[in-house]
């Protein structure tokens, strides 16, 4: 095998684009850049899958665990008090990260995952009944596909899906037509994770809304890449993860309209989510922690909450216009390869760079990459339904943060091309 | 450090460009499926067996360079071979690729030895056995679909 013939250069070194956003000073912040795999530079790329972290969150973590760890809510002493500041303190960042009305509308739980199935086993089990439907997309998550199927399953009810066409955009028509009598919820992504694609949300909203039925938003692929104001959107449940926007693993948000949570049953029994429990009869906590049973993530919120801290001092503005610099600097180069073609060509896209190569098989390009020290992710992406629609068994996706760079995304180019090279 | 040369060597890469025994076996006594959703690896293995001996074997189906490849020379190999003779071969083929060794066996293995380079990419050793799984299932009758992940 000869090395791969370098593509030609696209002219300046420098790493910033236009926008002067200083992403040298930027990676700086997150350790792990700085590591090599396999004897080359890291060039991490897969962070629609989890992004990494800054030395802020992983500080955030350790000062909790050596200075201020407690049990929150219950305690009378000094650092129980100090934890629960703190915790409650992440509560009110999140809050106004996503600009909801109000902190008790911020519940927290172990990610997107578990948010949307809240939602799905308490408001679901509630409103969806025999006969009816829940509406989704084509291009949903796993995560926001089988919650709903085992609550239609249960309730005898129908899980319908709006068409997106070849680019990977919902047909808003379509779409439209499904919202009948029998619709109860609409759940959508507001990115998706194996496309890229944004979906159209105030417009969904609305035609939603025009029907009363309420729309619950996986936000897990926007949240890192754009502003997001719930009360702007009006939607009615946005669900995202900690994980994929640089805060730790196992914590995740579910934002919801006081009114719906109030009148939502719980979805866990223990402690913290009760006011008074006798044997006869348990009177649930207020909102939010009539959803947040048992001890929770308390290192992971008050670390998640750094990272906000971190992202709102960059600015969610500079970082979304970074990254589309950034992401149309990929789409122009690596659709430039003979052989390559992109599967999400939407006109609004965030993040993800999803391709295939003609005659390779994406596990192949995945190992081939590694060696070159890209990381990438090949699969499905748990969006089975999205592979069937476009007639493929996976896709390469490489996705971006906005710690990623130019010539990042020049050494994936190079990486494809020696992928070609090993099967010329 | 592994080396791709050791994964992508030129037998594996020609054989997943042109499988052999690719087709389907329409009077085939045994059939399996073998599918890995992650990575989309999906085939199905087509065997005639007459007695205890494997007259027949094709394939159908898609998957990455590796899976195709190893799929490809399985019916190679296992061609004309009994049933216990398949079964010891891929013992000794399991033993390669997770190991990279197969000590005094490593002559059964012929020209299957290319593959020894996927216990250097752990991740791989899926995509080679699936094929081999999907055999064992076939001759075994087993109607689930197989799978290595």
């Amino acid at each position: 095998m000869t090395t791969a013939a370098k593509l030609p250069s696209t002219g300046s070194s420098a790493r910033a684009f236009a926008t002067g956003f200083d992403v040298e000073k930027i990676r700086r912040d997150f350790p792990i850049l700085a590591r090599d795999v396999r004897g080359k530079k890291l060039v991490y790329l897969d962070n629609a899958a989890t992004s990494q972290k800054p030395r802020v969150v992983i500080d955030a973590l350790s000062r909790y665990y050596e200075l201020e760890n407690a049990n929150i809510h219950r305690g009378v002493h000094f650092l129980s008090e100090l934890a629960t500041a703190e915790h409650e303190r992440a509560r009110q960042t999140v809050q106004q990260f996503i600009n909801a009305a109000d902190a008790k509308e911020i519940v927290f739980v172990r990610g997107t995952t578990e948010a949307i199935n809240l939602v799905a086993q308490t408001y679901g089990r509630v409103h969806v009944g025999a006969g009816d439907e829940v509406l989704i997309t084509a291009m949903e998550h796993h995560s926001n596909i089988v919650p709903w199927q085992l609550l239609c399953e249960e309730k005898g009810a129908k899980l319908r899906v709006a068409p997106i066409n070849d680019d990977g955009e919902l047909l808003l028509e379509e779409f439209a037509k499904l919202l009948t009598s029998r619709t109860k919820i609409v759940a959508v992504a507001h990115v998706s994770n194996a496309l890229g694609t944004v979906n159209p949300l105030r417009q969904i909203i609305q035609l939603a809304h025009q029907k009363n039925i309420p729309v619950l938003v996986d936000g897990a692929q926007a949240v890192p890449h754009m502003k997001v104001d719930v009360q702007t959107l009006d939607c009615d449940f946005y669900a995202f993860s900690s994980h994929k926007m640089f805060g730790p693993t196992g914590m995740g948000v579910l934002y919801g309209k006081a009114s719906l949570l109030e009148a939502m049953p719980p979805y866990q029994g223990g402690g913290e989510m009760i006011s008074s429990v006798t044997f006869e009869k348990t009177t649930y906590n207020k909102l939010p922690f009539k959803f947040e049973a048992g001890t929770p993530n308390i290192a992971g919120a008050i670390a998640m909450g750094a990272a906000i801290e971190y992202l709102n001092a960059i600015g969610m503005s500079k970082i979304a216009a970074y990254e589309h610099e950034l992401l149309e600097h990929a789409t122009r180069k690596v659709s430039a390869i003979p052989g390559v073609r992109l599967i999400g060509t939407a006109k609004e896209k965030a993040g993800v760079l999803s391709f295939v190569i003609e005659g390779i098989h994406p596990h192949d390009v995945g190992t081939i990459l590694d060696q070159e020290g890209v990381a990438i992710r090949t699969g499905h992406h748990c969006a089975q339904p999205i592979m069937d629609r476009f007639g493929i068994p996976a896709t390469a996706r490489a996705s971006f943060a906005f710690y990623n760079t130019k010539e990042e995304v020049d050494a994936l180019a190079n990486g494809i091309l020696k992928v070609q090279e090993v099967f010329a | 450090m592994p080396d791709l040369r050791d994964l992508y060597q030129e037998v594996i890469l020609e054989h997943s460009k042109a499988p052999r025994n690719f087709h389907t076996i329409a009077q085939a006594n045994q059939k399996a499926e073998g599918f890995n959703p992650l990575c989309g690896d999906h085939f199905t293995v087509y065997v005639t067996v007459d007695g205890d001996a494997i007259q027949d074997i094709g394939f159908q189906g898609s998957g990455c360079a590796i899976s195709k490849a190893s799929a490809s020379m399985m019916t190679q190999a296992v061609k004309g071979k009994s049933k216990a003779e398949a079964k010891k071969l891929f013992d000794t083929f399991h033993k390669l690729v997770t190991t990279g060794e197969a000590n005094g066996d490593r002559n059964d293995l012929g020209k299957l030895a290319v593959f020894s380079g996927v216990s250097e990419f752990p991740v791989r050793v899926k995509c080679a056995t699936l094929a081999w799984h999907t055999l064992q299932a076939a001759l075994e009758g087993k109607q689930e679909k197989v799978s290595t992940e």
